[in-house]
């Protein structure tokens, strides 16, 4: 590269005019995100909002704010990523008799693509990190983190992530290769552009985001826990969020080296994945699911915990078989790297290995079911109270039981000679992640939100949300099951077959649907926020909730709790009241506290800059950014003013204010 | 569980009790001295093998390599890390056997997936034959 005599091509790398999309879709789409950007922009400086955002925010290390950005981050990526979805839903719904639809294969394919990888790495893994980080230290007793800082940079470096791949909307293209890159598509010599580079970096960048978070959240929860909480004293969302980060930290590093050695072979022609020269390109397959099958655990198993939380406390009875539960989710952490090979049997390693795997796999599913038996034997003469939460919980359980039918039918080998690769898999997937995941962080947002911010969110248009989602759901995806029988592949974007339109037009329909059932959320918030006085919540425990972060105020102080709390039994804060708890009024210290700093943001700003850097052949560029996240992180060693302390007034200040509140409250 | 136990712990204390939690396990001179030696001869004895020629066959030569440089993890890990089965009240050693439990399930699945993807998918070719191509 450096020997090329074109100055400009020194400078741009392969970057031109060109990379620019002339397609009217993504002119359209590009012109609307300036706009609203300039919108955004302007509304944050005629505030006058830039420094608090600054020093509240962007610099927080508080793992409340951490928690709420990634929540937000999800949200906002959600919309993304559905944006691909309801298109992809209208093309396969008119591409039919020769009509070439409105996309073209080129847009379909990085559409599809997108949609995976958004919706797994920048939807579901923020969601899910956001609720472990924000809850989790309130469960335990804990004023923060074990590494507050490590927290903020891995929450922008996710960020960060999600940047670079949003950037591949309107410069360059991003990978038509499907969510997972198999080479040799993915390879140099089939993908030369710019899309599988932009995958790769962005992953790697939100891939070190993730390690980092899963190490700091095992730490915090191992040597963090409130005196009395043994293992077997920890709230259920606790332990499954200690086994996904378990499962995090072990598997992401398998990842991040899958995706360095497709690097090397883009970048420097080395043959680990490529047809010949000795490459071997099932070995990436093999790879990549190693680290794929854990992911879905690692996206389902919180969700199980927040399901075990919301059952319990609304049915009023302390969980069903809680022991069972733990052991569950340890034995699921296991098999979890058990049962890879069931993602491609078909690839043709043979009877014996694939016999092993599928009845591995099959063997996954008696954990599940156990958990499932558990959550309806918690509802079984429970005092329950259908509130929004609940009807997501129930709703879960109806859907998630179905999807894993279908999943015990794909670990067939056999079956899935027959259905691999073809839309039953598709409807199973989402089956499970929406009705396992998605329900379960939606369930999670309406129970913990008065929590975060102090008041209710409004339950009708939480009830629409939940029954177009629900009903939206079915119609989306069962004619996906129909359509995969009968045989039609997956990831194509015109058919020939016109007796196949009405289901595409009906799942069509359904994702439209869904599309109100994302309106009805937004409403939702919005009409919270301007009846927040009407839904507000004094007491800190607007549920009757049996875990520890309900004994804290909604919002919670900075510091979580002025006085540490000593642990007797799990559902610890239903022990608490049942004991006839007081709540200290006196006897508080000044607390001890990390400070805030801009780090995390700068290094996840140069690591954008050095990713599209190495994404366009920029090297100049990539070793100025290179170079400028070593000299920012030694710097930060020599920081030495990382802490102060809350004077023990304010302390006294912030709960004297919660002490007259509840007395209004009472009398 | 009596109804008068305290319901807070006393914060200083509290306080206290954490920053003493990571002091457990620190090596002496003489650990770090005997790592060093240690590996240091686990150093040599590869290259004496290799550049004295002493093994005849590869096989074995590489096997002998392998196996030495096994035992430079282990002495690193106990010598320079401080792996025992007391340091973190035995999360370390419990995040080893896990650590190892997970590579070994990792390497000898793919081995033995890929030895059958290879016997199934290349027919015509024996894995000596691969390995064997320009």
């Amino acid at each position: 590269m450096f020997s090329n005599p074109d100055l400009a091509k020194w400078i741009f790398g392969r970057l031109t005019l060109d990379a620019i999309p002339h397609e009217p879709i993504v002119i359209m789409t590009f012109i609307a995100v300036v706009l609203g950007g300039i919108a955004v922009l302007g509304l944050i400086t005629y505030m006058k909002w830039w420094v608090p955002l600054w020093r509240d925010w962007v610099t927080s290390v508080d793992h409340k704010k951490i928690g709420i950005m990634y929540i937000i981050l999800a949200i906002i990526m959600l919309f993304r990523g559905f944006a691909d979805a309801i298109m992809m839903r209208i093309q396969q719904a008119i591409a039919f008799n020769g009509n070439e639809g409105y996309l073209n294969s080129h847009h379909y394919d990085q559409i599809f693509t997108a949609h995976g990888v958004i919706m797994i790495f920048f939807v579901a893994m923020p969601f899910v990190t956001g609720f472990m980080n924000y809850v989790v230290p309130l469960q335990i007793g804990a004023r923060d983190v074990s590494f507050p800082f490590l927290n903020n940079f891995s929450f922008w470096m996710t960020t960060a992530g999600a940047i670079i791949i949003m950037i591949s909307l309107f410069v360059g293209e991003f990978a038509r290769t499907g969510w997972l890159a198999y080479p040799p598509l993915s390879g140099a010599d089939y993908s030369p552009g710019v899309g599988v580079d932009y995958y790769i970096w962005g992953l790697q960048v939100a891939g070190v985001g993730t390690t980092l978070s899963g190490i700091n959240l095992i730490a915090t929860i191992v040597k963090m826990r409130a005196p009395g909480m043994s293992f077997m004293k920890m709230p259920v969302f606790t332990w499954t969020s200690l086994c996904t980060n378990i499962l995090i930290v072990a598997t992401f590093p398998i990842l991040t080296a899958t995706l360095v050695l497709l690097s090397l072979d883009r970048y420097v022609g080395t043959n680990f994945f490529t047809n010949d020269l000795g490459g071997n390109p099932m070995m990436y397959v093999n790879l990549i699911w190693i680290w794929g099958h854990p992911e879905v655990y690692i996206l389902v198993l919180p969700a199980f915990g927040i399901f075990s939380e919301v059952v319990a406390t609304f049915s009023g009875k302390r969980l069903f078989g809680y022991a069972s539960m733990v052991y569950a989710t340890c034995v699921i952490m296991v098999l979890s790297y058990l049962v890879w090979l069931h993602h491609f049997f078909t690839m043709g390693s043979g009877a014996s290995v694939n016999a092993f795997f599928g009845i591995t796999t099959m063997i996954i599913s008696i954990p599940t079911g156990a958990k499932m038996f558990n959550w309806l034997f918690t509802m079984y003469r429970g005092r329950i109270r259908y509130e929004v939460p609940m009807y997501w919980t129930v709703g879960f359980m109806v859907t998630f039981v179905i999807g894993g039918m279908t999943g015990v039918m794909l670990a067939i080998p056999p079956a899935d000679f027959v259905l691999h690769n073809s839309l039953f898999l598709i409807a199973h997937f989402h089956n499970v992640i929406i009705g396992g995941v998605l329900f379960g962080l939606m369930a999670g947002v309406t129970y913990w939100f008065p929590k975060a911010f102090g008041y209710k969110l409004d339950p009708f248009w939480g009830k629409m949300s939940f029954w177009f989602w629900q009903i939206g759901f079915f119609f989306a995806f069962m004619p996906l099951y129909v359509l995969g029988l009968m045989g039609i592949t997956r990831r194509v974007s015109q058919f020939e077959d016109p007796s196949l339109q009405i289901w595409f037009i009906i799942a069509a329909c359904g994702a439209g649907m869904i599309a109100i059932g994302i309106a009805s959320f937004v409403i939702q918030l919005v009409v919270s926020y301007f009846k927040r006085e009407q839904l507000k919540d004094v007491t800190g425990d607007p549920w009757n909730g049996r875990t520890l972060e309900w004994a804290t105020s909604s919002p919670p102080p900075d510091y979580n709790f002025a006085l540490t709390p000593v642990v007797y039994d799990h559902d610890s804060w239903d022990d608490m009241k049942a004991r006839g708890y007081v709540r200290p009024t006196e006897g508080f210290r000044k607390i001890h506290m990390p400070k805030n700093t801009g780090t995390g943001a700068i290094l996840s700003g140069l690591s954008v800059v050095l990713a599209f850097a190495l994404i366009w052949y920029i090297w100049w560029l990539a070793i100025v950014a290179f170079v400028g996240i070593i000299a920012v992180s030694i710097a930060h060693t020599f920081n030495y003013d990382r802490d102060f302390y809350i004077p023990v007034e304010e302390v006294i200040a912030t709960e004297g204010k919660r002490t007259e509140l509840l007395a209004k409250q009472v009398s | 569980m009596s109804s008068n136990a305290p319901s807070h712990e006393d914060a200083h204390d509290a306080h206290h009790a954490h920053s003493h939690g990571h002091e457990a396990s620190h090596g002496s001179l003489k650990s770090y001295v005997i790592g060093f030696v240690l590996s240091v001869i686990l150093t040599a004895i590869p290259f004496w093998l290799v550049m004295g020629e002493v093994i005849e066959s590869k096989a074995a030569l590489v096997a002998a390599i392998m196996i030495l440089g096994a035992i430079q993890i282990v002495v690193h890990m106990v010598y320079f890390l401080h792996m025992n089965t007391k340091s973190e009240g035995g999360w370390t050693m419990m995040a080893l056997i896990f650590t190892i439990v997970i590579v070994a399930i990792a390497l000898a699945g793919s081995l033995w997936v890929m030895y059958h993807l290879n016997a199934n998918m290349m027919p015509q070719m024996s894995p000596e034959m691969m390995r064997n191509l320009p």
